[in-house]
Order: C-alpha cells, then structure tokens, then sequence
C-alpha cells in the first residue's frame, strides 16, 4: 500500500515536470520499470520503458503544403506491408480541382495511375489542391463502437488498433467508418487501416509517412507535450476536421482545408 | 483472396464513377447480407401472422396457424449461416458470445437470437405441439414413436387439465413472443440504421420499416406456401382464411408503403448533403430494382391486385390465382427492398462524390450460387419439419373438403 | 407443493437447467478465463502490434555514418527532407551497412515526382517544365541532390514559375515582360525565399497604361479616381490573366 502511493506520488512528481519529462521519464523507466505501468492492474508494463498514459498522439495536415508526391504512401506500404492493389489502402492523396464554374472535380492520385484522367485546363482552374487522407484516430471513434467482438478498440495513447487474431472480418467497421479508412486485409481475412505507426511511435520515431514527407505537410506529435511539434502547429493554424457534423472527434487536424473536401 | 477477385476488382476500377475513396472499390457486404435479412424477416413476419390467432384470436387464420410458426422455425435455423458465411475468419465467429462489445449492435445478434430460438419459436412450438406429440408417439412405429416421446421430453399427460395450460402458455409465450419478434428484426434494421456515416441507411425508421416489410413478406410466404401445401395433401383451401390472409397481407403492405414514402419524402425535403449524390444512385444504379421491382412490381401492382380482388366478385378460382400472383410479387418485391439497402447503402462514395458497381459473383463463398442455397435449404427443412411436425390433420383436411 | 406444478413446467424447467447450467459450467469452469479477458487480447495485440519491423530508421540515424553529407544537407533547401525519402527504406541498411545498400536515385524520373509542374502543386514551390527543361538529362549532372541549387542563376522566370509563365503567355498580357513589373534582385534567383521580387504597390503604376488618356490605344481605360479607389489594381484583377478573373 505504501509503495503503491509512493509511486503515485512520484509519478505526480514526474508529470509536473513536464519540460524535462521525456529524458526523466527515460531516467526512472530504466531504474525502476514498474513506474511506467500506471494503469495496468497486473502491475507491468507492455512496453518496457514506455507508459501510454502519458502520450495522446495526433497527425496535423498542412494542406498548403502538400505536393501530391505519393511519398507518404508509398513510404506507408512498405512500413507496413499493405496489400499493393490501389482498392486497399492505409493513406492516401487527394487531388482537388475546383473550376471557374464552380464545378469539383476529385481523383484519388495515389492509386498507381499515371496523371489525372484529363487534363485540365489551367484557365480554367479556380483553385487546385492535394489533401492526404488516412484513418482519422477519432477520440469518439464508429468503428469502436460497431466491432462485435471487441477487436478494435482504443489505446490509452489515443490510437485505434485492430487485433488481427480476434477480428472475425463481420466488415461492420468498414461500414461504419465515415471516412473509408478500413479495408479487409485480403491475406488475412481481417479489417486493417492505419495505426500511426504505432511499433515506431512508441520507439520515439515518426510514423513513416510523416518521416518521409519533403515539405512538412504532415506534422505528427504528442498531444500532451507542449514542446511537440503539432502542438506549436495548432497554435499557429486554424484547424478544421473531416465531417465534424458526425461528432466522431478525428485526431487528424487539418490545417487551410478547403469546403469542399469530404 | 483469389487472383481472381483481384482481377475483378481492377475491372471495376474502370466503371467508377466520379470520385469515391479507395477502399471504397469492393462492396463489402454482398449478396449473402441482402440474404440475411430477408430470410430473418420472413420468420418475423411468419410468426407475428401466427400470433394473430393466438392473441388477437382471429379464428378465421387458424388453418395456416401451425404452418406459420414451422416457417418460422425453419426460416430461423438458416438465418445465421449467410451471415457465418461471409465473415472474413468464419471460424472465428464464437467470438462473438466470448467477448460481446456491448456497444455494438451486431453482437447483440447471438443473444437476440438465442432468446427467439430458444426462449419463444421452440418454447412455443413445444407447447402447441405437446399433445400431438404424446398421440403420436403411441399411434406412429419406431423409431418415430421414439423420437416423438423424446421431443414431447417423455411425457404423457394428456389430460384436459394438461392441454388446457398447453393452450395458456401458448397464448402467453406469443404475448412475450410478438415484441421479441419485433425485436428480432428491428434489431437487423437498427444495424443498418444506426450507421450514421451512410445516408442511405442511417435513420430512426429503418426498423420501423423493416419490420413492417418483414410482416409483408412473412404473410406473403405463408400464402404462398398454404397454397402449394394444401393441394399436395390433398386438402382443400379455406377460401375464409384465404380472404383474411390477403386482407391482412394488403393492410401491411399500405402501412408498409406509407412509412416507406415518408422515409423517402423526409430525405427529399430535408434535402440534406447527401441528397444529390442519392439521387444518382436511385437514378444510375437502383432505377431497375428500386423503382421498377421494389415499388411497382413488388407494392403497387400487388396492391392494385389485392384493391381489384378485394370490390369485386370474382369467382374463388380467380381469387386464388390473383392472390397467388400478387404474394409471389410481394416476395420478390422485398427481395429487391433488402437488396436496395444493403447493395445500394454500399454503391456510392461517404465522399457523396462518386459510385461504384456490385460485380456479383457466380460460384464464390460470396456468389449468387451459395445465396441460392440459402434461399432453398429454408424450403427443404420445412419440408421435412412439415413431414414430422404434420400442421393440419387429416380431419382438417378433410373438413375443408366437404364444406 | 412439487406436485402442483404442472407437469410441462417441470419438464421444461429440468431441459432449461441443463441448457443454462451447461452454459455456465461451459463458461466458468470449462473455457480458460484468458479466452474472456478483453485486457488481455488488447495488451497481446499492443504487444504484436510493437514487435512489428520498422522499416524506415529515420533521417537522424543516416547522420551518424554519413556526417559529411548531412553537414552539407543540412545547409541546402533539402535541409527538411529525409533521407529515407529518397532512398528509400534503410532499417536493414542500417544493420548490415555492407551488404544492404539503400536506393540511390540517379535517373531524370525521380526529381520530378516533386519538381514536376503541376497547377495543384502549391505556388512558390520549384517546379520544372520537364519537356523543356533540358531534355534527357539525368537531373543529377546540374543538380547536387543533397545541396540543390541551380548550376546557373536561371535566365528566366519561367525556370521556376512555369504555372505563371504558362497562364501569362496566353494572356493579354503575354507581351509584358516580367521585370516590366517586377523587380528580383540577383539573391532572389539564388535565394528565393528569403529575398522576395518586387510587386507593384500603386494604383499609379497599372494607371500607366490604364488610366482615361494614357497613350496606349490597345489597353482599357477606366477613371482611377473613382474606379474601386481603395484597392491595388492586382487585389481585384489578376495580371497576369487580366480580364478572366
């Protein structure tokens, strides 16, 4: 008993500092690994030196800043070995063209395809964008909510995962999610979508999508760290979401998004 | 997956149109779920029409009573093996009384039906059937006299007093058993009506009108099935019934109808984000089986039939061809209604930009074949069920002939 | 008492025990707890989920071996970008430098995946006309990738505004050169971010040739004093397409 709030204690301690915290979260995780397991009642931790708690992960989006490289995706499927058929995907790129008639025109450029379907001409163009889409780690996510057997669920760092060896591929997550960022892995019969990179983030790398992109358009940090990076961009950004009106809270912020994107 | 379906898939590629997200390309629902719940909502709807005589005692139906509730078991024991068939890991699918998630509406199907399988269709069925089953266990020969007394839980009370609280637990499981048929089907359109990310299927009526369309379609099989059985046992159809089946079966399909136009007015007027992009797919995609099959064929020519049958005199030979042909077209008509929600909820793009196509396959776990089987092996139970379980005695049948 | 319970009612209940009671003994006794443990199924899944191979080691890991190149990275306008973003995954490069060797990019297709002219891409990001811009040439023979700057301060603005160039030339303005409004100092050719050109910052300067009584024939004329007085000409009419916007 004793021991136990001494150790709430220390962790208090811990979080106060919040400046120096990851050097001194590293100090005692490596001293004394049972700190880090807060929250779990067998008192370990599942990752050895790493407490969950203290992390709350997001991805920001500069939209201004995206090139329509494919970088990203590419990066992606590698990483983390997504079937290369272009109708299964974790990321992906958009390319809006919004006409002098107002009329919208969308394509998807990452799927292997080689330029847009016609070329458009440029007086005609009012304004031209990309938008990188991937699963928007919702904080009220549908896809939670939907899966009968309790597969995927929420981290307490704020990602949605899928257990593989659990999900029956019943598609009601696929169904439920509004954003078309699930597909059933055509190996293994299970849903699958992005994870944030979920074994190079808690190793303290970026997700692979984020490593990669030349410009900077996708900013990945932790919520909780006022010294993240995505912290300092929603700062300096307005910030918008894909379809708040859903109240699904994404965890995926974009920055200038345009009206039209859905 | 197989090459194949990959191929499928880049084929499909093509006949995209305007823009849809890519995971978007493979209809992940397929046949087998329009199945699934139109096989469940044929149970619903045969059993609600057996709980008129029980508990509304409408004596007039009492001929189709038994066969009702033998639809309804016979439809029910399919119910689950479209669905078992199209999850990606099927033997996984114990899953699903191990760990439910209790938020999630599917995982309530093991429990819901359980309790309707269990708790209500066989209970009920026990009860009605116990006093038969005595009977029939002493006049039959081994081993069906054997199976009978094991089925009748070897009892031999056939006593007034014992058939007299037979008759009481009847009438009160059906009181139980009305909501949790309701329950039952509601519950498949609460699956799809609670997806709030898909327009199409997300709204509060969905149950609503699913389960009104499954009253339609349950009424409609057991007509169509009274009809063909009687004169292959050589029985003589109960114009009476007949007439009130029919009656019922039209009151359904207005109030089916209605809802239905007020689902769809209340989208037209909202006239919210979605509409457009519905538009397009009621225009591109579900004109043949929304408009032509579901509406017309499968609601409004059967109901013109039924108006005609109903302020007219015509002769019983005539009523019974029309009211055959009409409960055929309703049958077909809430096919196309639970293939228009569930193929056609997947058909265009949550970006509400674009469509795609549903490639049915042929010979596949997915394929229309399989649905096939699923769509027969109903019948075939039944008839064995109707073989075992006899729902009309030879004095019924020869009752009806003589009057 | 027992015997007044009718007789269906003690059949059925003896059928239900069994049907529940093996449930539950099925549940509690028989089935491991583990198979029932949310927990547990989520810790394993983190756990797989953990173990996965990381592919990408991350820019900060090149620097260690390839100090000379990040030095000289890190002073170029690739100084953001990754390695692995050209060359793709080094995880196992990183562990087996000798044997696995990352990507090297030397063909003209690659560079242009980003430099590539392309009107959604965003303004101000170099981009080339890859048809014109020296055909055939490997990008690499002009261009040091990991300190990118033109070999030669390009002669022309279309070098890197072809989206202007290209909307210009079918312009009315197609005649007008550049500099005409602009004016780029030498260290913005070779600095393009930090030192900006010029745009023109009154009303006077369009006036020139737009003002009621200016000499040129060709140019519609409207009254600067009363036509839109509060804004910069190129606030409402876009240059360099004027009269489309």
């Amino acid at each position: 008993m004793y021991r136990r709030s001494f150790l709430k204690g220390l962790l208090w301690f811990i979080s106060a500092r919040i400046f120096s915290r990851n050097g001194v979260t590293r100090a005692i995780a490596s001293t004394n690994p049972d700190t880090t397991a807060t929250t779990h009642a067998n008192g370990k931790s599942i990752i050895k030196g790493y407490d969950p708690t203290r992390h709350r992960y997001a991805m920001g989006i500069d939209v201004d800043k995206c090139i329509g490289c494919n970088r990203c995706v590419e990066a992606c499927t590698v990483e983390n070995d997504v079937p290369p058929e272009p109708f299964f995907t974790r990321t992906w790129v958009e390319r809006y063209v919004i006409k002098k008639d107002k009329s919208v025109h969308v394509e998807n450029i990452s799927n292997g395809s080689d330029g847009p379907k016609e070329r458009l001409e440029e007086a005609d163009i009012l304004r031209s964008f990309f938008v990188p889409k991937l699963c928007n780690q919702c904080e009220n996510p549908p896809c939670v909510q939907v899966c009968p057997v309790g597969a995927t669920f929420s981290t307490e760092d704020g990602v949605v995962l899928i257990d593989s060896e659990r999900c029956i591929g019943c598609g009601y997550c696929i169904q439920a999610c509004p954003y078309g960022a699930r597909y059933l892995h055509p190996k293994t019969r299970t849903a699958d979508k992005c994870t944030f990179c979920y074994h190079r983030i808690v190793k303290g790398m970026l997700p692979a999508c984020v490593e990669v992109c030349p410009t900077g358009a996708r900013v990945f940090g932790d919520l909780k760290n006022r010294a993240s990076r995505l912290v300092r961009f929603e700062r300096m950004n307005k910030i918008h979401v894909l379809k708040p009106h859903l109240n699904t809270h994404p965890k995926v912020y974009y920055a200038d998004l345009d009206g039209e994107v859905r | 997956m197989s090459p194949e379906s990959f191929h499928t898939l880049y084929k499909l590629l093509g006949s995209v149109s305007g823009f849809i997200y890519p995971n978007e390309l493979e209809i992940r629902w397929s046949i087998l779920i329009v199945v699934y719940p139109y096989v469940t909502g044929l149970v619903a709807g045969a059993f609600i029409l057996a709980s008129l005589v029980k508990v509304f005692n409408v004596k007039d139906v009492q001929p189709v009573y038994r066969l009702s509730l033998l639809t309804a078991l016979a439809f029910l024991l399919v119910a689950p093996l479209p669905l078992q068939a199209h999850l990606g890991r099927p033997e996984r699918a114990y899953e699903i009384f191990l760990t439910p998630n209790l938020s999630s509406a599917m995982a309530m199907f093991g429990f819901v039906y359980a309790w309707y399988l269990m708790g209500v269709l066989l209970l009920e069925m026990w009860f009605e059937y116990r006093r038969d089953l005595v009977v029939w266990s002493r006049e039959e020969k081994f081993p069906m006299s054997w199976i009978y007394w094991i089925l009748s839980l070897f009892s031999r009370d056939v006593s007034e007093r014992a058939v007299k609280f037979d008759m009481k637990a009847v009438r009160t499981i059906t009181i139980i058993g009305i909501p949790s048929a309701f329950l039952l089907h509601g519950y498949v359109g609460f699956i799809f009506g609670s997806v709030k990310a898909n327009p199409w299927w997300s709204s509060v009526l969905m149950p609503i009108v699913f389960l009104m369309s499954a009253i339609v379609s349950g009424i409609a099989l057991v007509i169509v099935l009274y009809m063909v059985l009687i004169p292959l046992k050589g029985g003589k159809i109960d114009m009476k019934c007949l007439d009130t089946l029919t009656s019922y079966l039209f009151y359904a399909v207005i109030v089916d109808f209605s809802l239905e136009a007020l689902d769809f007015i209340h989208r037209l007027y909202e006239s919210e984000e979605s509409i457009q992009i519905l538009g397009v797919l009621i225009a591109d995609k579900l004109m043949i089986s929304l408009v032509v099959i579901q509406i017309l064929l499968g609601m409004l020519i059967p109901a013109g039939i039924l108006v005609a049958v109903k302020s007219m005199k015509f002769d019983p030979e005539l009523r019974k061809l029309l009211y055959f042909v009409s409960a055929i077209l309703i049958q077909i008509g809430i096919f196309s209604t639970r293939w228009n929600v569930v193929i056609g909820g997947q058909l265009f793009s949550k970006s509400f930009r674009g469509l795609t196509t549903y490639k049915m396959e042929m010979m596949g776990v997915e394929g229309l074949l399989v649905a096939l089987v699923f769509l027969i092996l109903p019948f075939i139970i039944l008839g064995v069920l109707v073989k075992i379980f006899p729902p009309w005695k030879a004095s019924e049948l020869g009752e009806a002939k003589t009057s | 008492m027992f015997e007044r319970i009718p007789e269906q009612i003690r059949r059925l209940a003896i059928v239900f025990v069994i049907v529940i009671g093996g449930t539950v003994v099925l549940r509690y006794f028989v089935l491991p707890p583990s198979l029932f443990e949310t927990r547990l199924h989520r810790e394993s899944t983190i756990q797989r989920e953990v173990a996965k191979q990381v592919k990408f080691a991350g820019t900060t890991v090149c620097g260690g071996c390839h100090e000379d190149t990040a030095t000289v990275k890190r002073k170029g306008f690739h100084k953001n970008l990754s390695c692995e973003s050209c060359h793709g995954p080094a995880a196992m490069h990183t562990e087996d430098p000798m044997t696995v060797k990352p990507f090297a990019p030397r063909k003209r297709k690659f560079c242009p995946l980003c430099h590539e002219y392309d009107p959604s891409r965003p303004t101000g990001f170099p981009q080339i006309n890859v048809t014109i811009h020296n055909p055939l040439k490997p990008c690499i023979t002009c261009h040091n990738p990991h300190h990118p700057e033109p070999p030669t301060v390009p002669r022309e603005c279309s070098a890197c505004h072809a989206g202007i160039a290209r909307t210009k030339a079918v312009s009315h303005h197609a005649l007008i050169a550049c500099t005409t409004c602009h004016r780029a100092s030498r260290k913005h050719k070779v600095s393009p971010r930090r030192v900006k050109p010029t745009k023109p910052d009154t009303r006077e300067f369009c006036g020139k040739c737009h003002r009621e009584g200016s000499k040129r024939k060709d140019a519609p004329k409207i009254d600067l004093s009363t036509h839109g007085e509060r804004y910069l000409c190129w606030e409402c009419h876009y240059p360099h397409m004027p009269g489309v916007a």
